[in-house]
């Protein structure tokens, strides 16, 4: 142990055993270079633990069928487990009912359902959609292939030099015309922790509705949609432990039966005849054709894996990580942080001076490091800190001090080749 | 996979401080510009065709090291030669980068260029290699954009998703 982690106490304490749960991730044992795996990627996705894997396997081995169709048992067993996976999302983010819990193939659909389903009926020409410079492109492009559709207008939240949203620019963009704000709740690129909540109670009060993209915050923190009071929440499932192909639309139920259907197709239906359809009620409204059910089921699982550790734990975990990466990182000579957020999830995103980082990502694979390099999805926070991209080192709570040693050793590894 | 420490050998770290024939010309008759958007590499390659020989040839632009040591290697291979001769190391080079050809036991003229033959092994930098290649072509064929990820790029092939 290095000098500057003893000074780094983790406040999480000896009840957070990183040992035994990095156990519990088959994938954490590999040596892909010849090297322990350091998996420092995980706001791109994260692995997924045993207990998981094994819900998946239980589920397809003596479980499966279609759902919400036929009488036989398996579709039973597979509608209750497919349902009882609703619930457990339900209560992982605190909705008030199972039926404002939608699954969607991930946060991109999600928002994409409130762009067709929301957007397309309410927002019109000259209406305006308050957006976040921190966006990731998935809450930025819907929204302007509706305002391209229809005439409404985009405005843009600032922020700082640390990679905060200025909130009296944000207030001074409201006006009559304002019809939606969409914000990141945890900036993928940075790792910025915005105010949403103070940001909701704003436009509440104004009767603007508020959609949180949540892929990044609900893996690293307790989130209570009631307590934000958000209208809308959306989620990825692989970035929560979960399988691809899943995620979460939350809405508050009497928005989302406001709501057009996005997609057409069975189960969304009660009657239909040449002449007229009859749409669902909500959940199902939403959910056309045969959803991933093995992977809502195996979200169910992640999710009931991280509430078992807990996400407080978890956090303080992280925190603990973040806390020691970025003074590794600030004081080698010639890195530079970019995003440097009072408030900050365990993400890192950094420049090394005279390598790009494409090259840096490269070399240290080498070393067994992976981390993510290029413009995150995020090419307007790039351009906001007039950088073409960054390294991001992005954590998890299986992640560990030596790690972070591991990146810090890596990257003096990339300036050595270099210098 | 390969050790990257075999791409990132001295001479294409040389390259990558020192470029040769970095800047603009004064008086172009091809140009074109290059850009992955995957990465944000971003180039412009300008020459100046007399007859058929390329008598001036520079390149400037934002890239990573292999990008960069790619483009100024290959400015310093194909000054002085003729379009036909350019041509044959842009095909050349791409076979190379994208394991179509094996340099070791295949004939070919790219000297010193196979310090690239490892990039081979790392399908996500292949494009980084090969985009100053695409670029000349299209200065060649005077293109006057292309995106490793357009379909009017005149070298769009399948060569991984990177």
């Amino acid at each position: 142990m290095s000098a500057s982690q003893n000074a780094l106490k983790p406040r999480s304490g000896l009840a957070f055993d990183v040992e035994r749960i990095r156990a519990d991730f088959p994938i954490l044992k590999l040596r892909p270079e010849g090297k322990p795996l350091v998996y420092l990627d995980n706001a791109a996705s994260s692995q997924m633990p045993q207990q998981v894997i094994d819900r998946l396997v239980r589920y397809q081995t003596s479980q499966h069928a279609n759902i919400h169709r036929a009488v036989h048992t398996l579709s039973e067993i597979a509608t209750a487990e497919y349902e009882e996976a609703r619930r457990k999302l339900a209560r992982f983010i605190n909705a008030r009912e199972e039926r404002e819990v939608i699954f969607t193939s991930g946060t991109t659909e999600a928002i994409n359902l409130v762009m067709h389903g929301f957007g397309r009926k309410f927002i019109g020409a000259g209406d305006e959609i308050i957006l976040t410079t921190l966006e990731h492109h998935s809450n930025i492009v819907p929204w302007q292939m509706l305002a391209e559709e229809t005439g409404a207008r985009i405005r843009v939240v600032p922020i700082n030099d640390a990679g905060e949203l200025l909130l009296d620019e944000f207030e001074k963009l409201f006006n009559e015309r304002t019809s939606l704000v969409g914000v990141t709740q945890v900036s993928n690129a940075l790792g910025s922790v915005n105010p949403v909540k103070q940001m909701i109670a704003f436009a509440r009060a104004r009767g603007v509705p508020v959609l949180v993209d949540g892929a990044q915050a609900a893996p690293h923190m307790k989130v209570d949609v009631q307590d934000l009071d958000c209208d809308f929440y959306a989620f990825s499932g692989h970035k929560l432990c979960g399988p691809t192909g899943i995620g979460v639309l939350y809405g508050k139920a009497a928005l989302l039966e406001l709501m057009r259907p996005f997609k057409g197709g069975g189960d969304m239906i009660l009657s239909v005849t040449f002449e007229k359809t009859t749409y669902n009620v909500i959940p199902q409204k939403f959910e056309a054709g045969t959803p991933p059910i093995a992977a809502a089921i195996g979200l169910g699982a992640a999710v009931d894996y991280l509430s078992a550790i807990g996400m407080g734990a978890i956090a303080a975990h992280e925190r603990d990580l973040l806390d020691y990466a970025t003074v590794q990182l600030q004081r080698m000579p010639g890195v530079r942080i970019i995003g440097t957020a009072a408030n900050k999830a365990a993400v890192v995103s950094f420049t090394l001076d005279g390598v790009h980082p494409h090259d840096v990502g490269t070399l240290l694979n080498q070393d067994g490091v992976a981390v993510r390099t290029g413009h995150h999805c995020a090419q307007p926070v790039m351009q906001r800190f007039k950088v073409p991209a960054t390294s991001r080192a992005s954590f998890a709570f299986y992640n560990t001090m030596a790690e972070v040693d591991a990146l810090a050793a890596g990257i003096r590894n990339v300036q050595k080749v270099f210098c | 996979m390969a050790d990257p420490k075999s791409l990132y050998q001295e001479v294409i770290l040389d390259h990558n401080r020192k470029p040769r024939n970095y800047g603009a010309l004064a008086q172009a008759s091809h140009k074109a510009e290059g850009h992955n958007p995957l990465c944000g590499d971003h180039l412009s390659v300008a020459l100046n065709l007399e007859g058929e020989n390329i008598a001036a040839i520079a390149f400037q632009g934002e890239s990573c090291a292999i990008c960069k040591a790619s483009a100024s290697m290959m400015t310093a291979s194909v000054k002085g030669k003729t379009r036909q001769d350019a041509e044959t190391l842009i095909q050349e080079f791409r076979d190379m980068a994208t394991g179509q050809i094996d340099v070791g036991r295949q004939a070919h003229h790219l000297g010193r260029l196979t310090v690239f033959s490892g990039v081979h092994d790392l399908p996500t930098r292949v494009k980084c290699a090969i985009l100053p290649w695409h670029t000349l072509h299209a200065a060649l064929h005077s293109v006057a954009d292309i995106s490793t990820e357009s379909e009017n790029d005149p070298m769009h092939a399948p060569i991984g998703d990177a």
